[in-house]
C-alpha cells in the first residue's frame, strides 16, 4: 500500500464515517424511517478488503450493513441517501430502504436482512461466475452471529465442494445485537469453525486498515486463482447500537473505551501525520471538505428528490410484459 | 403427438431447454447420477454433464439459496425439491430472497429459478411425506405459481418457466408421474397466467387444479351420464396469480360453483376462487359456492382413514347434486 492509497483510504473511510453519522442524524429528525444499522468503527473491514479486490468488477453481497460496501463498490453517496429518504432518485428507487440497498451496475448485488440469508446467494452467484469463466469473484461480509445460522454451514459445504470463487468475510464485532459472542456461540474464533469444511481461514486485527489490506489480498488471490473458497474473519467493533432502537446498555464504558482508542481512521491519520504524509491542518481541511459534501450534495439531493408515485406501487413485483407468461407469443 | 408420462414430458422439457441455452443447469437431491427420484433428469448428466446437472448435499434451504444466486447473474436453475414436505426448509430462500428481490432492488435484480416438487397425498406415506402446499406458495407476492394437470402441461408450464423472469414455482404430484397424455412433437410454451375449460357445460363450474382437475372430468361424467347435470371443468393451471377473469366467465355462463383442492380447505384455493367469485359476480350466482376439500388433519398411515381424508369423485358428484336439488 503506497502513501497516496493510504492517503485515499484515510478519506474514504472519513467520508464513511461522516456519511453514517449523518444518517444518525437524519434518523433522529425522523427523515429517515425503518430500521437502521452503522457501520461506525468497522470502517477498515470493508475498505481494507475491497481495496484488495477489485470494486465494481468482483461481486459484493452484504446484510443489512451495508451503506459503505454499496458506496465502496462504487454507488453513488446521493443515491445511497435518496434511499434511506425513500425517494423514488434511491438507489432501490424507494423500496428498499437501509437494509436492501443495491447497485447491480456496480456488482453490488444487495443488502439483506434475514441473517445469514446471503451466504448461499453469495455462493451462487461464485457459481455463475464460474459457469460463465470470468475473473471476478463473489465477496460476502456478514456478521459473527450469522455464522450460526444453517445456510452458513450449507453454503460453506457447497462452496468447498464446487469449488466456488467465494471469499466469505466476517465482520467480527463480538455481538448479535445484545448478546455478546461467547454467550450465543461455542466457539469463539469463528477463523476455526470453518476447518470442518477444509476451507482455508485467517483472523486479522480488523481495526488496522494495512493489516486487514495485507490479509485480504492473500485471501482475495487465494480464491481468484482458482483455488476455492476462503473466510477471513476481521475483528471489530461497531461503535453504535446495533440499530438506531438499541440502548446499547449491554456493553461497558470500558470496553467501548477500549475500542474507541483503536479507531481505524485515528490510527490511519496519526501513521500518516508521525511520517510527515499529512499534516492535522490537512486533515481538518479533508473533513471540512467531506462535511461539505455531505451537506450540499448529498443531503440536498435526497432533499430535493421527489417520492415514489403511489400509482406505481405494485410496479416491480413481478416481471412486466414477459412474452413467457403468455406462451411466448403475445 | 405421442403418448408420454407426465415425467417424460418433463424430462424433455429439462432436455430442450439445456440444449437451447448453456446457462440452464438443473440441481436438486439425486437428480444426476441417480437420474431423479420421479426420473425427471434422467439420462441428462450424461448428456450435459456435472457442472450442468448437479445432486446437491441435503441443504434444501442451501441449494435453493445457491440457485438463487447463480440466477441473479442470468444462469437459469431448475432446482428439484425431492418433496414439498422438504420444501418448507427452503422456504426462507425462496420467500425472502427470491419473490422480493426485484421489489426492494428497485427493479434491478431478478431471480429467474424454477423450483418443482412434488406435492400431495400418494400411497400411505404419512403425515410427513402428504403435504399439500401450493397455498403457502400462492400467497407470496412476487412469486409465480403453477401446477400441471397433464404431460401437456407439465412440459409447456416448464418450459415457459423456464424462460419467464420471474421465480416459479411448480407444483406437481407423486401420484401423476405415470399418468400418460399427448404431447406435440413440436417444440410448444404453456402461458404461466390463464385457465382452461377442459370440459364445457351449462349447469355449474368444477374448478380443478392438478390431480383434482381428474377428479372433477370423472364427475362431470357421472353427472352428466345418471343426473343430466351438464358441469363444465375448468382447470386452473395458474395458482399465482389466478385468473379472475377466466373463473368470472364461467360462473357467468353456469351461475353455479364447485371448487375442489387436495388440500385442507382453511386459507386454501376454494376460499381464494370463492373470495373472487363474490368479487367478480356476486350477483351471477344461484346458488352459494361450495368447496370439496380434504379434512383437516395431518394426513394419517392407515389407508382407510388416508382415503376418508381426501375428497374424491365421488363427493364432487355429492356436492353438486345437493346444490341443484337433484
Ligand atoms: C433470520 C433472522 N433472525 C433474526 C434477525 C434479527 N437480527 C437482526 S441483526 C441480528 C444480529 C446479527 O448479528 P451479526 O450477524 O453479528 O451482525 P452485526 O449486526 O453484528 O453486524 C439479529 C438477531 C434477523 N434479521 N433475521
Ligand atoms: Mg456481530
Amino acid at each position: 500500500m503506497n502513501v497516496a492509497d493510504k492517503k485515499r483510504l484515510l478519506r474514504e473511510m472519513l467520508f464513511a464515517r461522516r456519511f453514517e453519522e449523518r444518517c444518525y442524524e437524519a434518523y433522529v429528525e425522523r427523515k429517515i424511517g425503518g430500521f437502521l444499522h452503522l457501520y461506525s468503527g468497522e470502517e477498515a473491514c470493508a475498505h481494507g478488503v475491497l481495496d484488495a479486490a477489485k470494486p465494481g468488477h468482483d461481486y459484493v453481497i452484504t446484510s443489512y450493513r451495508d451503506h459503505i460496501h454499496a458506496i465502496k463498490c462504487g454507488a453513488d453517496p446521493r443515491k445511497v441517501m435518496a434511499e434511506l429518504y425513500a425517494k423514488e432518485t434511491g438507489s432501490s428507487r424507494g423500496r428498499g430502504g437501509s437494509m436492501h440497498i443495491f447497485d447491480v451496475g456496480h456488482r453490488f448485488m444487495g443488502g439483506y436482512a434475514l441473517v445469514g440469508g446471503p451466504f448461499p446467494l453469495a455462493a451462487g452467484i461464485a457459481k455463475a461466475i464460474k459457469m460463465k469463466g470470468g475473473d471476478e469473484i463473489c465477496i460476502c461480509f456478514l456478521g459473527d452471529a450469522a455464522n450460526n445460522q444453517g445456510t452458513f454451514h450449507e453454503s460453506l459445504n457447497m462452496a468447498r465442494l464446487w469449488e466456488l470463487p467465494v471469499l466469505y468475510v466476517c465482520e467480527n464485532n463480538l455481538y448479535g445485537i445484545g448478546t455478546r459472542i461467547d454467550r450465543s456461540t461455542a466457539v469463539i474464533d469463528q477463523y476455526k469453525r470453518v476447518s470442518g469444511y477444509n476451507i482455508p481461514s485467517a483472523q486479522e486485527d480488523g481495526q488496522d486498515i494495512e493489516k486487514v489490506f495485507k490479509a485480504a489480498k492473500k485471501a482475495v488471490n487465494h480464491v481468484r486463482s482458482g483455488k476455492g473458497p476462503y473466510f477471513l474473519e476481521l475483528m471489530t467493533y461497531r461503535y453504535r447500537g446495533h440499530s438506531m432502537s438499541d440502548s446499547n446498555a449491554y456493553r461497558s464504558k470500558g470496553e467501548e473505551r477500549m475500542w474507541s482508542n483503536r479507531d481505524p481512521i485515528i490510527m490511519l491519520r496519526d501513521r500518516l501525520i508521525e511520517a510527515g504524509h499529512i499534516s492535522k491542518a490537512d486533515y481538518k481541511a479533508m473533513d471540512n471538505e467531506i462535511l461539505d459534501e455531505i451537506e450540499d450534495d448529498i443531503i440536498a439531493f435526497a432533499e430535493s428528490s421527489p417520492q415514489p408515485r403511489v400509482d406505481e406501487l405494485e410496479k416491480y413485483t413481478l416481471a412486466e410484459n414477459d412474452p413467457w407468461v403468455y406462451g411466448g407469443g403475445r | 403427438m405421442a403418448e408420454i408420462m407426465y415425467w417424460e414430458a418433463i424430462r424433455r422439457a429439462h432436455d430442450e431447454e439445456m440444449a437451447n441455452d448453456p446457462l440452464v443447469i438443473c440441481m436438486g437431491e439425486d437428480i444426476a447420477v441417480a437420474g431423479g427420484t420421479y426420473k425427471a433428469t434422467q439420462g441428462l448428466y450424461d448428456k450435459y454433464g456435472a457442472e450442468r446437472v448437479i445432486d446437491t448435499p441435503i441443504s434444501e434451504n442451501g441449494y435453493t439459496g445457491l440457485g438463487i444466486g447463480a440466477s441473479f447473474l442470468g444462469v437459469r436453475p431448475i432446482i428439484e425439491i425431492m418433496s414439498v414436505n422438504f420444501a418448507w426448509l427452503a422456504m426462507d430462500q425462496l420467500f425472502n430472497s427470491a419473490a422480493k428481490v426485484r421489489y426492494m432492488s428497485g427493479g434491478q435484480l431478478t431471480a429467474p429459478v424454477v423450483v418443482r416438487s412434488p406435492g400431495g397425498t400418494a400411497h400411505q406415506l404419512g403425515a410427513q411425506h402428504s403435504a399439500r402446499m401450493e397455498k403457502i406458495f400462492m400467497g407470496i407476492a412476487g412469486l409465480r405459481v403453477v401446477t400441471p394437470s397433464s404431460p401437456k402441461q407439465a412440459y409447456g408450464l416448464l418450459k415457459s418457466a423456464v424462460r419467464c423472469n420471474d421465480p416459479v414455482f411448480i407444483n406437481e404430484h407423486e401420484l401423476m408421474y405415470n399418468m400418460k397424455g399427448e404431447v406435440a412433437d413440436e417444440e410448444f410454451f404453456h402461458p404461466l397466467e390463464g385457465s382452461e375449460i377442459t370440459r364445457e357445460g351449462r349447469d355449474v363450474t368444477l374448478f380443478g387444479y392438478n390431480i383434482s382437475v381428474h377428479w372433477c372430468m370423472q364427475a362431470a361424467d357421472i353427472l352428466a351420464n345418471q343426473f343430466a347435470i351438464d358441469a363444465e371443468v375448468v382447470d386452473l393451471y395458474a395458482l399465482a396469480p389466478l385468473d379472475r377473469a377466466g373463473i368470472a366467465a364461467s360462473v357467468r355462463k353456469t351461475h353455479r360453483a364447485v371448487i375442489v383442492e387436495e388440500a385442507e380447505p382453511a386459507v386454501g384455493v376454494g376460499a381464494e376462487v370463492m373470495a373472487i367469485i363474490n368479487e367478480e359476480c356476486f350477483f351471477e350466482l344461484d346458488a352459494a359456492p361450495q368447496r370439496v376439500s380434504a379434512v383437516h388433519v395431518p394426513i394419517p398411515y392407515n389407508h382407510a382413514l388416508e382415503k376418508a381424508a381426501i375428497p374424491n369423485a365421488n363427493d364432487v358428484v355429492m356436492a353438486v347434486r345437493k346444490m341443484l336439488g337433484k
